[in-house]
């Protein structure tokens, strides 16, 4: 051997170097090129950063530690897409900070969750999963709809999310409590909305905004970005 | 012959804290387990608030697992083993060597307070907040000054090899931390945080955090245990020095590469899949080193087993290992991936390591280190010990078959198709179908808890047992 064993195990100085130096290669070799190789993430038409309400909701999805039973992620196999719908792809999840794969299904997977169930079943599920789905192991989240939710920091939120990456525009932050409270009451008008954030479902029952009503409207919109029927969006292979 | 008087006094009082912690983190860890397994099976005991929900307390239970438990029995072995292998004191002194300590259960106690209060980064093994990842950075570099000083002014000429595996990880737990928890906090005053990196290539980080998670923080830091404790209590050297340099150096290497397989048939790109796939492979390799060296050791020394039962401990844990870590690589194979993932044979596959391998490990280092550390004779009980051994034991086997004939059984219901060809099954069948195991699983879980607490029961009586002369005279020799 050019090196002897032992010259390394007589100097702390030269493991720890070594050492440093072998544990980094794999990491390098598989993250680094998923930055740089344009095709990791696909060039498709309609993800867009999620709406106030939206990202509010996405908080609290978040904070409950939903991900630890529902992934977010629809594996291309046959039985998945039948099940679930199109299989992900990488570009809806470019604004997601941090992303929400998970990595086990206590409950199903819900990538594509929007749309397929009312606003009405998914307040109904929350408040108590069994009284919809007998099966169900989900814990109540009654409480949701009791807890106003909490806007102060809002903007710095957004800002937040701006400063890594999401393209929140000048006029986006500026009318982010309009919009919140636009998405939150089926009543009001909800065009300049729908021009910002296209398919924002409007949610909740026209009373104070709860976190129930944010979580909605992000369960709402999961999986509902991108129009795979659209041939624009055709040439989305990696 | 040995000079007792020039023999370095070792600092054993950080030992004995880290010692008290880690049984005080086990119990948390495994009650907290029985607690969401008995949610798993009875969803009524989630309680409807906020604080008692499944989402908040599984961080608890892994975090106390992993890192209190696991992390608690880590650092307070690799103080013990380092000052006994370099022949010297800890670097630094009492007071830094404290704030390792006392750091170090700040932070565990804060990261279960925060989950339970909804403060998540919301990705797992690494929920804690920017804070609280900030606290732990300062904690965990004056960690690594103290144990790389031991060696850098050790009095052997050679770095033992138990010394090489807790370096690897101190050094690359460190680099995942940093890498994985770069965050935007939403302002300096609020917990909330942004993640830097989002979508797949947040998830390709996560999981080269999460996998090496494993790969250093409950394999190689539990090898280093594994390289001091074994021999010790066997009396006997390691089996093969040359094996343990290329093990060590293709399982820092190897590890490192895994993550991925975490990600398999996902928008991950596919060559990035078959790289960590073929990688996890390799694996094999290093880890059955590390189990054939372990194991091998006990040649000459077997009739051992009957009569210590730490050293049983320690060589079943061994054993555990080595299943875990064939286990590993099978399920890495993406047409296996396929079925197992997202399954409860994943969790199957975690427990087997984790109360295979780390609980077994660490409970045969605390049966060898409680009687030396506070001088006593030897255990209150080897009866109570033997008997905490096939509970566990038992526990283990009901935890890990359960889990594996719910997670065979989830993957195969999930893309079983009728004769019309519809899918046969919607996912609330495969729910209520998997309930049996999981009253199973929580059983195994109550049976290793119960053996937790005879282990408590006889921690506690060995150290009120009295100190005798030949303890006292051997403590005054160092060892």
């Amino acid at each position: 051997m050019f090196i002897r064993h032992e010259t390394i195990e007589k100097n702390a100085f030269l493991m720890l170097v070594l050492t440093l130096l072998v544990i980094s290669i794999g990491g390098i070799v598989e993250v680094i090129p998923l930055f740089t190789i344009e095709t990791t993430v696909e060039h498709v038409t309609g993800v867009r950063p999620y709406t106030p309400l939206e990202s509010r909701g996405r908080d609290i999805y978040i904070r409950e530690g939903c991900y630890v039973c529902h992934s977010q992620m629809i594996r291309a196999l046959r039985d998945e897409v039948e099940r679930y719908g199109h299989y992900s792809i990488a570009a809806e999840g470019m604004y997601d900070h941090p992303f929400q794969w998970g990595s086990k299904r206590i409950g199903p997977d819900l990538a594509r969750v929007g749309g397929k169930y009312s606003n009405d079943w998914h307040y109904a599920h929350l408040i108590n999963a069994q009284s919809v789905v007998p099966e169900s192991l989900m814990p109540h989240y009654a409480f949701m709809s009791d807890t106003p939710l909490d806007t102060d920091d809002l903007i710095k939120r957004l800002k937040a999310q701006r400063a890594v990456g999401v393209p929140y525009s000048d006029d986006e932050i500026a009318n982010a409590m309009a919009d919140l409270h636009t998405q939150a009451d089926p009543a009001a008008d909800n065009a300049a909305l729908l021009k910002r954030y296209p398919k924002a479902v409007q949610v909740g029952h026209g009373g104070a905004v709860t976190e129930m009503d944010a979580m909605v409207a992000y369960l709402q919109v999961l999986g509902t970005m991108v129009d795979f029927a659209d041939p624009a969006n055709e040439n989305m292979r990696q | 012959m040995y000079d007792a008087l020039r023999a370095p006094r070792y600092n054993d009082d950080v030992v004995k804290k880290f010692v008290i912690a880690t049984v005080f983190w086990g119990v948390v860890a495994f009650l907290v387990g029985v607690i969401i397994a008995s949610q798993l099976a009875w969803p009524e005991l989630n309680l409807g608030l906020s604080f008692t929900n499944f989402g908040r307390l599984r961080p608890v239970h892994t975090s106390a697992g992993i890192f209190a438990f696991g992390g608690s029995a880590l650092l307070g072995t690799s103080f013990y083993v380092v000052q006994r292998t370099c022949r010297v004191r800890l670097f630094g002194g009492e007071a830094v060597a404290n704030f390792v300590f006392w750091g170090y259960q700040f932070f565990l106690v804060m990261a279960a307070l925060s989950y339970v209060m909804g403060f998540s980064q919301g990705q797992e093994y690494a929920e804690p907040e920017w804070h609280l990842d900030l606290w732990l950075t300062v904690v965990w570099v004056t960690y690594a000054v103290v144990f790389i000083g031991t060696i850098v002014k050790r009095e052997e000429p050679h770095i033992y090899v138990a010394n090489w595996f807790y370096m690897g990880f101190i050094l690359t737990i460190a680099v995942l931390h940093l890498a994985n928890n770069l965050a935007m906090p939403v302002s300096l005053f609020t917990a909330k945080s942004y993640n830097v990196a989002s979508g797949v290539q947040n998830a390709m980080i996560q999981w080269w955090y999460g996998h090496n998670a494993v790969g250093f923080f409950l394999t190689a830091g539990f090898l280093g245990m594994m390289y001091y404790f074994i021999p010790k209590a066997a009396d006997r050297p390691i089996y093969s020095y040359r094996l343990s340099i290329v093990h060590f150096w293709s399982l820092v290497f190897m590890y490192i590469w895994a993550g991925p397989h975490h990600l398999h048939w996902t928008a991950l790109p596919d060559w990035t899949q078959t790289l960590g796939m073929a990688f996890s492979i390799m694996l094999w390799m290093p880890s059955w080193g590390g189990m054939i060296n372990g194991m091998m050791t006990l040649s000459g020394a077997w009739d051992k087993l009957r009569t210590d039962p730490g050293l049983r401990f320690s060589v079943t844990a061994v054993g555990f290992y080595g299943m875990a870590t064939f286990e590993g690589p099978v399920m890495s194979i993406r047409g296996v991936n396929a079925l197992s993932h997202y399954t409860d044979w994943g969790i199957g596959h975690v427990h087997a390591g984790t109360l295979g391998w780390n609980a077994f490990i660490t409970f045969g280092a605390l049966y060898y280190l409680v009687p030396v550390l506070w001088k006593r004779e030897g255990l209150y009980s080897k009866k109570l010990a033997s008997w905490h051994f096939w509970i566990s034991t038992l526990g283990i086997v009901f935890y890990i078959t359960s889990m594996w004939v719910a997670g065979i059984m989830q993957g195969l219901m999930w893309r079983a198709y009728d004769a019309l060809g519809f899918l046969q099954y919607s996912f609330a069948e495969s729910v209520s179908a998997v309930h049996p195991y999981y009253v199973i699983r929580m059983l195994g879980g109550v049976l290793f808890l119960t053996g937790m607490l005879i282990m408590v029961y006889n921690l506690i009586q060995t150290v009120r047992s009295p100190v005798t002369e030949r303890r006292a005279a051997l403590a005054m020799a160092g060892t």
